[in-house]
Order: structure tokens, then sequence, then C-alpha cells
């Protein structure tokens, strides 16, 4: 099996800093602009952190979806990358994502996903420098469970929410 | 156009109903920063002339919010909270930790600025599209936790209508129902935890009908004077941050057990000890039972020294706060006689809910106890026994304030307008309970023992009275710490010198450095502070002969622990002060001098100070 650069996710140690945000932004874009940060963590309720983030399907159905073939996935790293030229910002891989985890782009309103900088995620190292580790990186082989991880980040937020809060996160979503 | 700033400010005025936006001249911005600075500038020019007329919880006050320069770039985001303190009746600077800061920048706005009053209940949404005056009716009268919930539901789903895929929430400033109903020392809320909670800028929040201003930016953060080295610095200070590992670990939540047993210096029933060697009220107690979160922070911030606590068992299974911290572990706990933590992780929820500070409330209610103790405050007065280290009583204290029934109705008005209220209603000079100056309840650091940080005139000699954030120590480095980040508007905890100093550099390209602060911007602003306090009313004005002093308790000898008999010294108080003010530039009664007020450039503040000098 293929093996290739995975950010391994655990939504229960992020403490919400979003320095990760900061860190894809500044490397992105080259400001601080949350709404634009590649990772983007959501915070549903106090606590409840849920870290969004493509999480490369082995089957990309966002790729699949597009209808300008404006998406593709990198050879070597398996990430999907965007033809910002292509992309007409119709939003149909938001939709085909199962996580609904593309997103338009606040500047240009073009689809924007992880291309997990080339293969040496900026995100990953100020999570770990600061001793978190919710986000990290791992090189392993391609499979079925990373999919499992596209989901809407209310979903997760349910589960996440019960698991600080016992029965109380039932209802606080 | 100043770097680090969006460059306008919102200002809403509830009673028409009508939104402007504002430009505040570069030199403004120079002088007063952000934050506390900025606010009290923005009041004197608004409300100086006739400030002692300006009711702190009438339509005319104004509620403001704002952010720094550093606000978002520096680890710590926060935002202040200011207006005329219905409380001092001057000035308080009173900062919380929130995304709201990040949120309002990204939006485009430095701040808010709210006069005025609504008819019917409200909340402002501010995104990068403005700002919007919403009915607020259906969040009337709820709790912290509902308010969150629903709001951040209600603007999720008004934002996905316009734009593709889920939507992340809004930042939100918020009152509980203490705030709602006008309790003097109410917090500004957020986080369902966080509190701006010195000044009682929640009460000012209801007095205009306001419950909540949430905001949601899609926006960049504002431009930097130097990018590059922004970069780097917020790498070398966030190296720096996650160096302290005590704090970051623990926060201030071992703070219960040994801020007594090794400094002396925690209230305990009201301030009539200071120390306690309850080993069952330790640090372990709470993070090994309740700590469902070991690390949690705010925006930019690798602090990290909150600690989520969740009560997952039992009765008041579901109860959710923060720590507690250090303060609310204090004041809710051995300040109202309780040494059991899963009692203090329930009232830390409930006072949270309800939108009390949680400082303030527990330095009244534990005031309340000692009436109670000494047979002032009777059965009959209050409709239930309130001893110490009575949970459920206290508990019920806490909603009757917020709800202003029966006794309820006194307390709100703040410790000392209650005991003004109580010396009247019993014929007994109450006043001599109250731990407060200047109005403001005292923070949990007594200056008894003398091991604490608080000097003794920290709080004796301050514009912000009983405010532990900001305690006065030489007219130079508490000029740093607080004045500064609070006018930077970054996290104390966050503070590092001198990298703060390179990064304020950085963000404004102005010539800033520690010793300009120090000895221009922190004096400026602490003396127009000083200004709002000499000025007072209407209801109540200070006395510089009187009033600029701690309050009575401080000077009974400690009656216990290893520091018995230590009290503060009325001669060393004098003498620090004397010697404070001088620093200042104040005369020896605290009264700034013209010579002070030109090299400030407050000139226009002496035809108001002048008569007060003798």
């Amino acid at each position: 099996m293929e093996r290739t650069v995975w950010i391994v996710r655990d939504h229960l140690r992020c403490t919400g800093c979003r320095r990760c945000e900061i860190a894809c932004s500044l490397h992105h874009e080259g400001r601080i602009w949350p709404e634009a940060s590649r990772i983007r963590i959501f915070m549903p309720f106090p606590g409840v952190e849920v870290i969004h983030l493509c999480a490369q399907c082995d089957d990309y159905p966002c790729v699949e979806a597009c209808p300008v073939e404006a998406l593709r996935v990198d050879e070597r790293t398996k990430a999907v990358l965007v033809d910002r030229e292509k992309c007409t910002g119709c939003g149909a891989c938001i939709e085909a994502c199962p996580g609904h985890i593309p997103f338009l782009h606040p500047g240009d309103g073009k689809a924007t996903i992880c291309d997990l900088c080339g293969g040496d995620p900026e995100c990953v190292k100020v999570c770990v420098e600061a001793g978190y580790r919710a986000i990290y990186a791992v090189e392993e082989e391609v499979n079925v469970n990373r999919k499992l991880f596209a989901r809407p980040p209310l979903e997760v937020a349910q589960d996440i929410a019960v698991n600080l809060y016992g029965e109380k996160g039932l209802e606080v979503i | 156009m100043p770097r680090g700033y969006a460059g306008k400010i919102l200002d809403v005025d509830l009673t028409e109903g009508r939104i402007r936006e504002v430009k505040l001249p570069w030199k403004t911005l120079e002088d007063f920063f952000g934050g506390r600075g900025l606010a009290a500038k923005i009041l004197w020019d608004r409300l100086g002339d006739h400030w002692s007329e300006v009711d702190p919880l009438g339509p005319e006050n104004l509620l403001i919010a704002l952010t720094g320069p550093l606000t978002a770039f520096y680890p710590g985001s926060r935002v202040c909270v200011s207006g005329k303190s219905p409380l001092s009746n001057g000035v308080v600077g009173s900062t919380t930790s929130t995304e709201f800061a990040m949120e309002l920048k990204a939006a485009g706005y430095d701040g808010v600025i709210v006069s005025g009053r609504a008819e019917k209940p409200v909340y402002l949404l501010i995104t990068d599209e403005g700002c919007d005056i919403r009915d607020a009716g259906h969040l009337w009268g709820k709790t912290g936790e509902e308010t969150i919930r629903l709001l951040n539901r209600e603007v999720r789903e008004e934002l996905q209508r316009s734009r593709r895929g889920p939507q992340r929430e809004p930042g939100i400033l918020y009152i509980g129902p203490a705030g709602e109903n006008r309790v003097r020392n109410a917090a500004v809320m957020t986080k369902l935890f966080h509190a701006a909670g010195y000044g009682g800028y929640g009460a000012v929040m209801g007095s205009k009908n306001l419950k909540a201003i949430a905001a949601k930016g899609f926006s960049p953060l504002p431009e930097v004077a130097a990018p590059e080295t922004v970069k780097i610095l917020w790498r070398e200070v966030h190296r720096e941050l996650i160096k302290r590992d005590r704090m970051r670990r623990w926060g201030t939540g071992y703070g219960g057990y040994y801020v007594a047993a090794d400094t002396s210096s925690e209230p305990v029933r009201n301030w009539q000890e200071e120390w306690h060697d309850e080993r069952r009220f330790g640090g372990p107690n709470f993070q090994f039972r309740f700590w469902v979160k070991p690390y949690h922070a705010d925006f930019n911030c690798t602090t990290s020294c909150m600690k989520i606590s969740c009560i997952k068992t039992g009765r008041w299974k579901g109860d959710i706060t923060d720590m507690p911290d250090y303060e609310l572990e204090a004041y809710l706990g051995p300040n109202l006689g309780i040494f059991n933590p899963e009692d203090v992780v329930h009232l830390s929820a409930v006072i949270d809910n309800l939108g009390h500070s949680g400082i303030n409330i527990g330095n009244t209610m534990a005031f309340a106890a000692e009436l109670y103790q000494r047979g002032i405050l009777t059965e009959e007065d209050l409709g239930f026994k309130l001893e110490w280290g009575d949970v459920e009583a206290f508990d019920r204290l806490a909603h009757m304030i917020a709800r202003r029934e029966g006794i309820g109705d006194i307390l709100a008005e703040g410790t000392y307008r209650a005991a003004l209220k109580i010396s009247e209603m019993k014929g007994v000079d109450v006043l001599r309970y109250a731990v407060h100056v200047k109005g403001i309840e005292v923070g949990a650091h007594g200056i008894r023992s003398g091991r604490d940080y608080p000097t003794p005139i920290g709080y004796a000699a301050s514009p912000q009275g009983g405010d532990h954030t900001s305690t006065t120590r030489d007219a130079y480095e508490d000029m740093a710490w607080s004045v500064f980040g609070d006018s930077a508007v970054v996290c104390s905890f966050c503070y590092h010198d001198p990298l703060i100093w390179e990064f304020a550099r950085a963000v404004t390209g102005w010539d800033i450095s520690k010793h300009r602060w120090c000895t221009e911007h922190g004096r400026r602003i602490m003396t127009l502070q000083q200004a709002f306090i000499l000025l007072g009313g209407p209801d109540v004005y200070w006395d510089p002969d009187r009033d600029f002093d701690n309050p009575p308790r401080f000077y009974e000898p400690l009656p216990s622990g290893p520091y018995k008999g230590m009290k503060a010294d009325r001669e060393t108080v004098e003498r620090m002060k004397r010697e404070y003010f001088k620093a200042m530039g104040w005369d020896e009664r605290g009264i700034p001098t013209r010579e002070t007020l030109q090299r400030l450039g407050l000139s226009y503040l002496d035809p108001y100070l002048q008569d007060m000098r003798r």
C-alpha cells in the first residue's frame, strides 16, 4: 500500500487556541485570516471544539463531483488541489463531501481545501510545539478509516459534548 | 492609517435606532492606544463636561467594547468593556478573553460604542456587512447556557442562508438575568464562564435593554507595520509561553488551597480570616474529579490556563464551569465558609449562568453572611438561615439577587451601596464589614500578610479600586502589566517583557517602548481615570481625604495562621500613597497637578479639577 502524509486529529485534545488557523493562513495567505484557513475549528458550545479539515477520503467524492474538473489529486501527497482558474465557486464539492469540509474562500469565492502544504503541514507544527497534539502528521498507508473523519461539524460536536458533559451534552448543541 | 487597527468603530444609539461608523484621529489612537485607555478618552470627550450628572444606569451612559492594536495578533486575545461604572462612578477597563475580539476585528471594527436605551430587549449582530439591531425578546431572562445555544444557532442559520456549507459561530458578549435586572456588580459574560467582571458593566448593558452583541468576521485581520517581524515574534512569544509549565498545567486552579495555606491572603468568611489549611480543598481534588478538558484556551493563546470542569453525578449533574479559577474558588468557597470542591464548582456554574461576577457577588454574599453571623441581618430579613458553608442558602441568595427578590434587591446594589442601605435600615454602621475600595469589591488577594503580590496601597491608590488585575505599585511597573495589557487589549497571563514591546512596535509601527509607555501613556490613562473617580456622582462621591484607603477590615489583625497578628499599617499606607501620588505627578491628596496635566496633554481636565486642589 502507498504511504502518504495524513493529519491525525483528536477533537478532545483541541484547546480552541486556533493557532493552526493562524499558521495555515499565514502560510497560504501571508496574513492572519481565520476564515481563509484550510483547517477550521468549529466551536458550537464552549469546550466543544471540532477540528474541521480535509480527511483525504480514499475515493475523493469532491473530485468526482466537480463539474469543471477544477479538482485533482496530487500524485505525491494525495491531497486535493484546486485549480482556481477553472473553479466557478459552484459549491458542488461542498455538497459532495460527507463532512461538507471544502468551503468557498472569503476573498475570491473559490473552493478551498487543505493541500497538506505540499506534504509538510504548518498547522500541526504549532499544535505539536504546544504539546497538545490535537493534530499531528503521520506517514502511513492510505486506508478506509480516513473517510470516517469527514463528518459535518455539528454531528461531531454532539459526540464531543456527550463525551465531555455526559447527559447535559445532549442539550447544549 | 495606523497599523494593527481595523480603522473604524461602530457607534450605536439604541434610543434612536441609529448606527454610524466613526473614525478616530490618529493622534487619539497613538495617545490612548485602545481598550481601557481609548475608552476613557471616548468617555471624556462625550460625557466629561457633565460627568457627575451622568447616571451610569441611564440612557446617556455609554457601553463600550473595544479591542486594541495588539488584539488577535499578540497571544491571548481579549476585549475591553468600559463605560461609567455603576459601582465606582468612575471608569474601569474590564477585560475578558473571547473570540468576540478577533471576530470584531475580522469584521472590520475596532470596537462598539452603545448609547441610549432600546424600547424592548435587543441584540446587535455585527458582520463585515455592518451592524444590525435585532429583537432579543426570546433571549431575555435566559441563562448563559441557553443564550449561547440559541444565539449560536440563530446566527449560524442566518449566515448559512447566504453562504455555502456549514458556517461557524459568532463571538458573543452577553448578559445573564443579573445584568438584565441591573445588579450593580453584574458582569458582561462571554463563552459561558468568562466575565468582564469588575465595574458592573453587565448592569449597564441591562439598563440599555441590550442582551448581547454578536460578531462574525470573514476578512483578514488588519495589516501590520512589519509583517515578517510579527511572524517571527509571534512564534517567539509562544515559545516563551509554552515554557511556563505550571501556569499551563494548573492555571490558577490550585490557588484555593495555597493562597491561604502558603501566603495567608485568601478571603475566608468575608475576610475575617485569610488563612486555612483545608487540604481537601486542594487543586488535585478539583482536577481529578471535575476537569474534563485540562487544556482550554481562547484565540491565539498557548497559556491555556483554563480547564473546563463538569459535575457528572448527583443532583448537580451537568453543571459546567471553568476550573473554577482561584478567584472563584476563593470567593465562592472559603469566603462563604465552603470547603467542598463540588459545592464550589456548582456555585460557580450557578453564578456564571446568572451572569453575576463571581468575585463581586461572592464578596456581597459573604458581606450578607457576616451580617447574619452578627445578628444584624436576621432570618426574618432573609426568609431563610444564611450560615457559613451552607451551599443551598448561597445558591438561593444568588438567584434572589439576580432577580432582585426580597433582600436580593438591596444586595443587588453591590457591597458598598447595600452597606449604606442596611446601615440606615438597621441603625448600625455596617460599612466596617464592607470589603470594597471606591465601590469595587476587592479581589481575592489580601495585603495583610505582606506575602501576596498587591502592595499595601495596591487597591487603596488605584482608580480601579478593588480590581486585583490592576493594582498600584510604583507608578512604573503597574503601568506595564495591566494598563498596557488592558489598552493593547491582550491577556496579562500572556504578558512577556520585553517581547511584548517589540511586538507592539512591529504591529503599530509606532515608536513605543516600555519606558515611554510607563512614563507617558500609562500615566496619561491612569490620570484620566483618576479624574473620573474624583468627579464621581451622581449618587456617590469619593472624598480623597477618606476614600483612597483600604477597607477597614485590612487594618484588623489576622486572627489565625502563620501570619497571625499582621495587618495593614496606616502610616505605611499613607507614606506609600504620598510617594505613589508624587511619582504620578498628583498632589499629596491624589489630585493631578496642572503641570502633570499639561505634560500628558490632558490640560482640558484642569478646569474640572482645579477647585479640588487645596
